[in-house]
């Protein structure tokens, strides 16, 4: 025990070791907050909580690795691979919902929960279905396979642009729910979604659009995922309890508050891994359970009362 | 024909019954209004027309259609706007995003009402524009509720208790901006425990008193009959 603290202070007070650990904190970070947001806006408006996000996010990085491997890894395969695996899942999200999910919306939590852990299962078995029980790599995108210098040391390209794309996504979301008139009704359904119904506007239809748009997220996320891990079954179960924990971290249906969560559980990660290599899952949890202590409805969350 | 024709409709919640045979009509411009103690179903009147709690039996009419039982946004689109007793402003949302939500241009053509206008017809709304709904007080909330439904170009407007809980002096104020939308046109059914904010404001009174229409008068009436107040509406 006392040695391996040695070992993890002599590799703390390594300022190069310390800086790739904090990049790779950032780009963990973003890559779950943008799976993570998905699900966080689907709660916030359909209140439901969807078991099958995780499920969502491997089956995107699987159609990502197809697409790649499809092209044969041509030039710009990989972002095909990312839009195809935004549309497959939005496409799977509005067969999902308007065949099945909105009969639900009236029913008790547990049918629901019940209903998506379904959809985990089946999700999975497709999967296992199309693309067996093997492991895949997703090569780095072209162009992306070196490194940048920042001078004093250097970080892969592809890890940064997930920093990148990270806040790029979380100021696109900003913007597309502050400033325009879909984003206002957004929001007004998370508050009130009888009296928006009431004032015209087609409440359905802003839930299947909604489900759509978290589930390609978590699509997008898979499919950004994939050059990054291993591309295997199973990997729909750790996504799902740390998009959780993101969620209850910041708030439910909270933007900002996901973020937020997601960066410090990607810190929590990567310097977990290296402080108490075998307590990283455990450190998340000691972290949402602090938190919640603290502030019991999240970083951006308040208390809530009963939607109508 | 009138513009809307609620026929003997009944309407209850799961097993609980509460409407049991409410008619009533409203000509274009007229205002109506629904009276009775508390619980007596003047909210579950409205909320059937609306389609919110859509009635078992009987039938709701608007202008030339059927509108029973379609769905609540339907009934809005067709210029039917809804004004709730807790007013249920987006509490997160701006005044100005409250407003917008609401926005619908009018069925038939023409230019409805702009901010402009509702600011006009509400002052103390212009300058809190960027407020939260949440922080806004009663008077400010009513207001708002009102506002953002006339952003939808209603023909009818249902105005449930618009007076309840607020300052006398601001009771008064709501008032004569109701007055000015009667003035204008509009249509609405107001369901009210004021007697005086009735009296000054409808056509015609109906009293509900345990899911049925007791009576129904014009104001005047109404005002010179002491034994049919006592009976349904003193507390
Ligand atoms: N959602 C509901 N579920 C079950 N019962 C309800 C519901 N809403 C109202 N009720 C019942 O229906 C009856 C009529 O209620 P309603 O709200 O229509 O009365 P109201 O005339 O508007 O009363 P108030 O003056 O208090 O607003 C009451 O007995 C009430 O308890
Ligand atoms: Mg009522």
């Amino acid at each position: 025990m006392l040695a391996i603290g040695v070992e993890a202070m002599s590799m703390l007070s390594n300022p190069t070791f310390l800086f790739y650990q904090f990049m790779n904190s950032i780009s963990l970070g973003m890559n779950l907050f943008i799976i993570a947001t998905g699900l966080t806006l689907i709660l916030g408006v359909l209140r439901v909580i969807n078991f099958a996000h995780g499920a969502f996010f491997m089956f995107g990085a699987y159609v990502c690795w197809s697409t790649v491997t499809f092209l044969g890894g041509a030039v710009g395969s990989f972002w095909l691979g990312v839009v195809a695996a935004a549309v497959v899942l939005g496409a799977m999200a509005f067969v999902i919902e308007r065949g099945l999910l909105r009969y639900l919306y009236g029913r008790e939590h547990l049918t629901q929960l019940l209903f998506t852990f379904a959809i985990v299962l089946i999700v999975g078995d497709v999967a296992k279905m199309i693309w067996g029980t093997d492991q895949y790599n997703v090569p780095y995108p072209h162009g992306l396979g070196g490194a940048v210098d920042f001078g004093f040391a250097k970080y892969p390209s592809y890890p940064l642009l997930l920093c990148v794309i990270g806040l790029v996504v979380a100021v696109g979301m900003w913007l597309a729910l502050s400033k325009t008139r879909w984003g206002r009704i957004i929001r007004a359904a998370t508050q009130d979604r009888e009296m928006l119904a009431a004032l015209g506007m087609n409440v359905p239809l802003v839930y299947t659009g909604v489900f759509v748009i978290g589930s390609a997220l978590a699509g997008i996320g898979g499919a950004l995922a994939a050059p990054r891990v291993a591309v295997s079954p199973g990997m729909d179960a750790t996504i799902i309890i740390e998009c959780f924990i993101i969620v209850i971290i910041g708030g439910l249906g909270s933007l900002w508050g996901s973020f937020l969560g997601a960066l410090a559980l990607g810190f929590v990660t990567m310097f977990g891994t290296v402080i108490f290599p075998d307590w990283e899952l455990v450190l998340a949890y000691i972290l949402m359970l602090g938190l919640l202590l603290w502030r019991p409805w999240g970083l951006f969350g308040h208390e809530e009362e009963e939607p109508h | 024909m009138a513009q809307l024709e609620v026929d003997n409709i009944r309407t209850a919640y799961g097993l609980s019954k509460v409407l049991f045979g409410v008619s009533l009509t409203v000509e274009p411009g007229e205002v109506v209004a629904l009276v009775g103690r508390n619980g007596v179903g003047k909210t579950t009147t409205m909320r059937s027309i609306m389609g919110m709690a859509p009635p078992q039996e009987g039938s709701i009419r608007w202008i030339d259609r059927d509108i029973t039982g379609i769905p609540v946004h339907h009934v809005a689109k067709l210029g039917i706007g809804y004004v709730p007793e807790d007013r249920r402003i987006f509490p997160e949302l701006t005044v100005w995003e409250n407003l917008d939500i609401g926005r619908r241009p009018p069925m038939d053509g023409g230019d409805g009402w702009s901010e402009e206008q509702v600011f006009e017809l509400f002052p103390d709304l212009k300058d809190i524009q960027e407020r939260k709904g949440g922080v806004l007080s009663g008077g400010q909330q009513q207001m708002l509720t009102i506002a953002r439904s006339l952003m939808g170009n209603p023909k009818l407007l249902l105005l449930d208790e618009p007076s309840e809980g607020l300052a006398p002096i601001v009771v008064e104020s709501l008032r004569d901006r109701i007055q000015m939308l009667k003035t204008g046109g509009l249509s609405i059914v107001l369901a009210e425990q004021n007697l005086d904010f009735v009296l000054f404001l409808s056509d015609r009174v109906h009293i509900l008193e345990k899911g049925e229409v007791v009576y129904t008068g014009t104001p005047a009436e109404l005002r010179d009959n002491p034994d049919v107040q006592t009976k349904y509406l003193t507390v």
